[in-house]
């Protein structure tokens, strides 16, 4: 700016920020994800690409958890209330969260669909999130698990494309298990892939459509709402 | 993947710092971007000046964005070297316990306002 100082357009200064991007947004995620510990609402993140069987999953994970916990759904889409919908007819509350556009869901948004499920009377709040495994990765929505389904016929290289996605999350759930026999996924491998990415999560192989392993993740649900609530 | 959200993000974010400084104008700001952030300058430059032209504070900024190598380093031979170039892999011993040191940064580094 030497050439114009001086000038009139001498009002002209620089403000140094040094701040993350993401870093507004982790702080916001943060304070939610302690409010809903004071409240003792559990809130699950579920995540995966389009199609891998989410929807089918939280229908099967309601069936085996609705009488132990009062559960709310938050569906996030770009656009629609198609899954708000089944959802809803399973008998739990539900509420179409638009992301107007986005590819992902913030804390911001997140606050607002929890307020929207009227927590008072909800203990396990999940958050389906928009189908895409780059963007929800990188936006911490103040979640106090964070889930992922990755679906057979997808392929067990996911997790060495999609990095940051599996070293986020607490949980992998491999689904549609009833097709292995067609594809060349090999079970053992996409373990392996997954811990490079994370030693700590846990893979659970499911099939939503016949109620596969739905005990198993049902019981790791449970678990880790009673570590959670200590 | 996600240009247009994280220019709505840095944009709110801003306007937030502008109202707190008395700032009526930005003219130009100033990122850091990781060499393997998920961030596409090219992008993120369209979605800036698509967003820009709706929000006055913003309207005719220019944005600049300065690249920050990626690094490796290796647990093997405790060596680093270049992500973009090697990937997992070390180039130096073969080894693949290897983690990014830096280059997934993307910060907001200043703003010139008036």
């Amino acid at each position: 700016m030497e050439s114009e100082s001086g000038c009139e357009m001498g009002d002209i200064r620089v403000l140094e920020i040094k701040e993350s991007v993401f870093a507004d947004n982790d702080k916001r995620a943060e304070e939610l994800r302690a409010e809903l510990k004071e409240k003792g609402v559990f809130l699950l993140n579920l995540m995966s690409s389009p199609g891998s069987g989410k929807t089918t999953t939280l229908l099967r994970t309601i069936e085996a958890l609705k009488d132990e916990f009062k559960i709310g759904v938050m569906e996030a889409d770009i656009d629609s209330d198609v899954d708000a919908r089944v959802i809803a007819e399973s008998g739990v509350k539900s509420i179409q969260l638009h992301t107007g556009g986005m590819c992902h869901l913030d804390a911001e948004m997140t606050r607002q669909g929890v307020e929207g499920l009227e927590v008072g009377d909800v203990e396990l709040a999940i958050l389906e999130n928009v189908g895409n495994l780059v963007c929800p990765a990188e936006f911490d929505t103040g979640a106090s698990k964070n889930a992922m389904i990755l679906s057979v016929p997808e392929g067990h290289d996911k997790p060495l494309k999609y990095p940051l996605m599996f070293q986020i999350c607490d949980v992998v759930l491999i689904n549609k298990i009833d097709v292995l026999p067609y594809f060349d996924f090999d079970m053992e491998l996409v373990e392996q892939y997954v811990h490079k990415r994370n030693p700590d999560a846990r893979v659970i192989p499911i099939c939503a459509k016949t109620g596969e392993g739905i005990d198993v993740w049902a019981q790791w649900l449970r678990n880790e709402i009673a570590n959670w609530r200590g | 993947m996600h240009e247009l959200g994280v220019t709505f993000h840095i944009m709110d974010h801003l306007e937030k710092v502008a109202a707190d400084n008395e700032v009526t104008k930005i003219h130009r700001v100033t990122l850091e971007l990781g060499e393997v952030s998920t961030v596409i300058e090219p992008y993120l430059q369209s979605c800036w000046k698509w967003a820009a032209a709706k929000r006055p504070l913003f309207m005719d900024s220019e944005l600049i964005v300065e690249t920050l190598p990626a690094v490796t380093f290796c647990e093997g031979c405790e060596k680093t070297y270049p992500t973009v170039e090697y990937g997992k892999v070390c180039p130096h011993c073969g080894s693949e316990e290897t983690y990014l040191l830096q280059g997934n940064e993307f910060n907001i580094k200043e703003i010139e306002v008036e």
